[in-house]
């Protein structure tokens, strides 16, 4: 029973990780129909500086990781919103190059993290109570996890409320249904593209300095092992659908943690055959649109 | 009442390869008017449409609104310079509301402050003219439905009403009845008559002949890509030309 909690709750706290990242992947596909290759170097160059930052302020402590969230925050999004407004725009209704210079900018970031902090993890220091556990039903869950599903509900909270009340929102959820509509109704839909990548990229940002306290590490290649199971996610709850995006993203992580765990560490294999079926049994994912 | 007319083409045609779809149609709508366009399947009437509304570029000719020249005008920029239509395929969004459906396009043209956090409060004046012009169309106690579960008809008449809230200077309405049960058609008449009776300019392509001969100022008839003539009901129906082509046929 304690094992049964103790994957479930871990599988919880890394599908809040996934759900950072899926949650603008889905979005930027919804609205734009563009696969954003680059999303993973946005979380990695937010971990990074958010690092960077809060270590150098008060390292391993709240206030620290607080700064470090904030900072994490608002890299991904400028860094995305400048993406989308230098080279994706450039690019309107290219889909094929726009996937193009989102893979090359993914290639070359990478490099570029590596050369200037290495190629090696470093290890970060996290606030005490976050590297202690907290006994649930017999299982001891590392406290981490709380806050990384804690982050995640207030993100889903905050984007579903942004979607819901506010112009911006109404004209997303619109173009996300039809966008070819939306711009023959006259609106101009471009300042929405920014907008998304800004929501998307911040949301990635935050995922990036959490994924730095779940791994306890910072490292170059953080953002391309996150991006690959948030693209199955994506794919699996629906081109789209931000709700979908939650969904998937705890019905993988779970699923990856039990088989991990029960069958002879086959987590990731596991979640490709899921893909697999979703993509045979019903290709727009489970709440996608019809295409 | 302006010099020039609210809509007017200037010999337009339109070749696709070796095929003439649109040839030489030339036609004048004065503001205010409604015009229907009648014709057998396939005499070019959704093309006119869509060369009008800037889905298609003609090949020759030109069209202008309000004496200004919007051939080589994006769809967007001639929607934002006052020129609205429906589509024979549905225009809403299926999973919003009715009047955030209607707030969509009410919020792109009331102008004002565009603050990405701005929130539509009920007060605001989109949410007020959103509901204003459902209540234009019959439609305001659907208001908070989701726009999927509307019946055919009402889904006309929400598709007028963002038309409506477009206040756009023409309307087009691409067959307003196609699909719409025929109990629901004379409440459709009526919101369309009222549309007229606003003052507004409306061109409408539509097969059930009654509604568009009760309806409009004048017919304008297409054939083969061709306009055969433009008049009064009266005035078309009695029409030699008009009854043998396409007329005689289709009754």
């Amino acid at each position: 029973m304690s094992t049964v909690v103790l994957l479930l709750i871990t599988g919880l706290g890394l599908g809040a990780l996934y759900f950072l990242v899926a949650s603008g992947l889905s979005l930027i596909y919804g609205l734009m129909g563009v696969l954003n290759f680059a999303h993973g170097s946005f979380l990695t160059i937010a971990a990074f500086l958010g690092w960077e930052v809060g270590r150098r302020v008060s390292d391993g402590t709240w206030w620290g990781l607080a700064l470090s969230a904030m900072v994490g925050l608002a890299v991904g999004a400028i860094v995305a919103a400048a993406t989308e407004y230098l080279l994706i725009r450039r690019l309107y209704e290219r889909h094929i190059e726009q996937a193009l210079v989102t893979v090359g900018l993914a290639l070359a970031s990478v490099a570029l993290f590596e050369g200037i902090w290495g190629t090696d993890p470093i290890y970060t220091r996290k606030p005490d109570w976050l590297a202690q556990t907290t006994e649930i039903l017999g299982a001891k869950i590392p406290n981490d996890r709380f806050l990384l599903i804690a982050c995640a509900l207030i993100v889903l909270g905050g984007i579903v409320l942004f979607l819901r009340r506010t112009r911006y929102g109404l004209i997303i959820r619109a173009g996300v249904e039809n966008r070819s509509m939306v711009t023959a109704l006259g609106i101009d839909v471009r300042r929405s593209f920014t907008i998304v990548f800004a929501i998307g990229g911040a949301a990635a940002g935050l995922g990036g300095v959490l994924a730095s306290v779940y791994y306890g590490y910072v490292s170059a290649h953080l953002g391309s092992v996150l991006l690959i199971f948030a693209f199955i996610v994506t794919v699996i709850g629906g081109l789209g659908s931000l709700t979908g995006a939650a969904i998937a993203s705890v019905l993988v992580a779970v699923l990856q943690q039990f088989a991990n765990f029960y069958l002879a560490g086959t987590g990731d294999f596991v979640v490709v055959v899921a893909l697999a079926v979703v993509l045979l049994v019903r290709p727009r994912g489970l709440l996608g649109k019809v295409a | 009442m302006t010099d020039h007319p609210m809509l007017r083409l200037e010999h337009v045609g339109l070749r696709i390869g070796g095929a003439r779809i649109l040839g030489d149609v030339s036609l004048d709508v004065p503001a205010g008017e409604m015009l229907g366009v009648i014709g057998p399947n396939g005499a070019g009437k959704t093309t006119l449409f869509n060369v009008v509304s800037g889905v298609i570029r003609p090949t020759e000719g030109r069209v202008l609104l309000d004496g200004q020249d919007v051939t080589h005008v994006a769809i967007h920029r001639r929607a934002a310079a006052g020129l609205g239509r429906t589509f024979q395929t549905s225009s809403l969004f299926p999973a919003l509301t009715v009047v955030e459906n209607v707030r969509l396009v009410a919020q792109a043209h009331a102008g004002g402050a565009t603050s990405v956090f701005r929130t539509p409060r009920r007060t605001d004046a989109a949410t007020t003219r959103a509901l204003e012009t459902l209540a234009e169309v019959g439609l305001e106690h659907r208001a908070e439905a989701v726009a999927s579960g509307l019946s055919h008809g009402e889904k006309r008449k929400l598709e007028i009403a963002m038309l409506i809230a477009m206040d756009p200077k023409v309307i087009l309405l691409d067959e307003p009845m196609a699909g719409v049960g025929s109990a629901d058609v004379p409440a459709l008449t009526e919101v369309i008559r009222g549309l007229h009776r606003g003052g507004r300019t409306v061109l409408m392509v539509e097969h059930h002949m009654e509604v568009v001969l009760g309806l409009v100022d004048r017919v304008a008839v297409m054939h083969h890509g061709e306009l055969l003539a433009v008049d009064t009901p009266e005035a078309v129906m009695a029409n030699p030309t008009v009854q043998s082509a396409y007329l005689g046929e289709a009754v």
